[in-house]
């Protein structure tokens, strides 16, 4: 009897540890992989792909002085291809000073604020598209890395019940398309495991560029929910959601999509 | 801020063909959509690109509200000499961009 009820409450602590750790799609694969051959070929060739026009605004906004400070910011961080090297691949992460959880958007902004003087950017403006894809640029290639610890635990649940949560007039989940049923059709779309890593990315719809928390929008309208605003706490959570479930795969910012 | 990238190779042979290509950061806004709030936004394309070879017009090309956002263009010209190549376009704004690189022609 007592070993029965052992070997019970080790099934029940197997299957707890089991649900600790939430569903991957096994093996990863990018988004770039369900995409069509022209896509992939638009990508590839960096001189074709239209999102490093993006990246080349970067760079010389990277260099122009801005704000009351008329810093730029190459004046504090010198050159980006060594000092931003493998940076983005660690967002979001908890703000040192602020002890928030932030984007690579938001911290750009934080140091156009603080360190400059300057206004902030608009969420999805060109000027800070373009510095987010140079900034994401210095990663590419590099494994998604992002720790969940102490300072993060809640954001990351946060993020992860809200992936599994079905919501929205069509009552779906992120999880029945991008876990359940990537590979095949939707409308004229191929869907992908859902991941963050090309982003912000040139998405053909868009006919521009676009940063995730546009893309996550797209899929909040899609099952017709209530879109949270870019930039907010949710989406923010959700990011640090994708970045887990996207770990190892390689950072290919600044994508192509259709 | 208009942004460009343009390809020229460097160094050709005389006589060589060689690829050029440019790629424009531009809405290319046709003139058939509305903003959020119902009013039409005006009609703006990049109409007129030009490319010249040590100023003399080797390509031009007249695009409307058919081309798609951020044209890229890519076409050939034949190595002739060593100098300039440039190119220049302007919108329905009257907005204008230019871009060159040299170019060293060997025999
Ligand atoms: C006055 C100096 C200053 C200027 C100007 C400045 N920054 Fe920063 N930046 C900092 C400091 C200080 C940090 C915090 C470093 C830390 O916490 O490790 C930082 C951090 C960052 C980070 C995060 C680095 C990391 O490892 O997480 C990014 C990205 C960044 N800055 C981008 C920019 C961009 C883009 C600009 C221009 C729009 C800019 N910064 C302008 C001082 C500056
Ligand atoms: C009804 C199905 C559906 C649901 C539900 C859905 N998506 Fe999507 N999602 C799509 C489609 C279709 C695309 C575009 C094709 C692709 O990349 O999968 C997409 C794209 C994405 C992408 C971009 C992938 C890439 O490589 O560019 C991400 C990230 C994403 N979704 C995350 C989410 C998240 C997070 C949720 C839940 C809030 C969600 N999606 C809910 C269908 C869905």
């Amino acid at each position: 009897m007592m070993r029965r009820f052992q070997l019970l409450l080790l099934t029940l602590a197997s299957i707890s540890a089991f649900a600790a750790q939430p569903f991957r799609p096994d093996p990863l694969k990018s988004g770039l992989e369900f995409s069509g051959a022209e896509v992939r070929a638009l990508y590839q060739d960096d001189f074709s792909s239209p999102a490093m026009l993006w990246t080349t605004r970067g760079e010389k906004l990277w260099n122009e002085p801005a704000g009351t400070s008329q810093k730029s910011c190459a004046s504090c961080h010198q050159d980006a291809r060594t000092r931003m090297k493998g940076v983005s691949a660690k967002y979001p992460k908890v703000d040192r000073g602020t002890a928030q959880l932030t984007n690579i958007e938001g911290r750009v902004n934080q140091c156009r604020t603080q360190n400059q003087q300057a206004e902030p950017l608009r969420y999805d403006s060109d000027e800070l598209l373009a510095l987010t894809a140079y900034v994401g640029l210095q990663s590419r290639g590099q494994a998604v890395n992002v720790t969940i610890d102490a300072q993060n635990r809640r954001n990351f649940e946060r993020g992860r019940d809200m992936f599994f949560t079905r919501m929205g007039q069509m009552n779906l989940a992120c999880t029945h398309c991008h876990d359940r049923n990537f590979g095949r059709k939707l409308l004229n779309d191929t869907v992908s495991q859902g991941h963050s890593n090309p982003y912000p990315a040139y998405r053909l719809e868009w006919q521009t560029m676009g940063s995730l928390h546009r893309r996550l929008r797209a899929c909040f309208f899609g099952v017709r929910a209530e879109m949270p605003a870019s930039g907010s706490q949710d989406l923010l959570d959700l990011e640090l959601f994708l970045a887990w479930r996207a770990q190892g795969l390689k950072v290919e910012t600044p994508g192509v999509r259709k | 801020m208009t942004v460009a990238r343009i390809l020229v190779p460097p160094t050709a042979k005389r006589g060589e063909l060689v690829e050029l290509r440019i790629a424009i950061q531009h809405p290319m806004e046709t003139g058939f959509r509305m903003d959020n709030n119902g009013k039409v936004i005006p009609k703006n394309t990049v109409h007129t690109l030009l490319c010249r070879y040590n100023g003399s017009e080797v390509f031009r090309a007249e695009m409307g509200s058919g081309i798609a956002a951020n044209p890229y263009l890519q076409f050939y010209i034949i190595a002739q000499d060593s100098g300039n190549i440039e190119f220049s376009w302007v919108d329905d704004r009257g907005e204008k961009g230019a871009a060159s690189s040299p170019i060293t022609v060997t025999a």
